[in-house]
């Protein structure tokens, strides 16, 4: 069973990253482009089974180390 | 004062804290490996010194949180011991829950490798009692995720606790919330900065900006 843990700064934290990301983008000639945020992907293979086991494990692992609940949030998704 | 200094994998500056140590403390540090699950008998001051432990990987410090000797530095904090984390070492801390906060990249997205000046918000703590309150001294830094940053209502709390070790004096280069280059716990015995007061310790480097931090350690 694989779990997709996506990691990204809360909301009105600041992400520098994001910002460079933006400014290359509209420097590309993408001036559509306007706030950007970038994150992470952390991909879990796990032996568990049943996908509501294997969502709150996951969840705790986000909990646990995968985000820094004090400016990250993240969300899980099950993939068979 | 016994100290430690413990030493995780990519951790590079703990010569730098053995030598500010063995200078102001007339002793010589005990080295503690991460996977140790105890500190030494009669150690009264644990230091986590820079660098870029496990590489900086997930978030700065974040793995090294979670090492088997974290266990027995947080037992030390909660029975009154006393913790100091420079650079890396206060990003392990912020992690490990031992200080509120997190160190975010900084706002310039550059890593700053440059002396600052740093103001001391009070001379009452056993770090800082060498100094007078509002004194500023001179401290190197060397690093890219220096922006200290909380939620309004923990940073509210630091200052109506005045919980605020430092503040970046001529210029806030990282972009830290309030100039916030240091905070100690609320027992006021475990200190986290990210410049280091260890590379201005000896007329050598340059100065002795910072030996007073240590010197006020080694009389308590």
């Amino acid at each position: 069973m694989k779990a997709v843990v996506t990691v990204m700064l809360k909301h009105g934290v600041l992400d520098p990253q994001g910002k460079a990301i933006g400014q290359a983008l509209n420097h590309l000639g993408f001036d559509q482009v306007g706030e950007v945020r970038a994150g992470k992907i952390i991909e879990l293979e796990l032996t568990e089974t049943d996908p509501a086991a294997a969502k709150v494990a996951a969840e705790d692992m986000a909990r646990k180390l995968l985000a820094n609940t004090v400016i990250e949030s993240f969300k899980v998704e099950i993939a068979a | 004062m016994k100290a430690a200094i413990l030493l995780f994998p990519g951790i590079n500056r703990e010569r730098d804290m053995v030598l500010a140590v063995r200078q102001s403390f007339a002793q010589e540090p005990q080295i503690v490996w991460h996977k140790e699950t105890e500190l030494p008998a009669g150690i009264d001051l644990v230091i986590l010194p820079g660098g870029f432990s496990f590489g900086d990987y997930l978030r700065c410090g974040a793995m090294a949180a979670h090492s088997p000797i974290m266990r027995a530095v947080k037992d030390h904090a909660a029975r009154g011991g006393y913790v100091l984390g420079v650079c890396n070492g206060f990003q392990i801390l912020t992690e490990a829950g031992i200080l509120p906060g997190a160190l975010l990249r900084n706002a310039s997205l550059r890593f700053l490798s440059m002396d600052t000046v740093l103001s001391v918000e009070r001379a009452d703590t056993v770090f800082t009692n060498h100094w007078q309150k509002g004194a500023t001294f001179r401290a190197p830094m060397a690093h890219g995720d220096g922006n200290y940053n909380a939620d309004e209502e923990t940073l509210n709390r630091l200052e109506g606790e005045n919980l605020v070790a430092f503040r970046y004096a001529d210029q806030n280069r990282n972009g830290a919330a309030r100039d916030i280059a240091g905070i100690f716990s609320p027992n006021l015995r475990v200190l986290g900065l990210m410049p280091h007061p260890e590379n201005l310790v000896d007329p050598l480097m340059g100065g002795i900006d910072g030996k007073p931090l240590f010197d006020a350690l080694a009389a308590a």
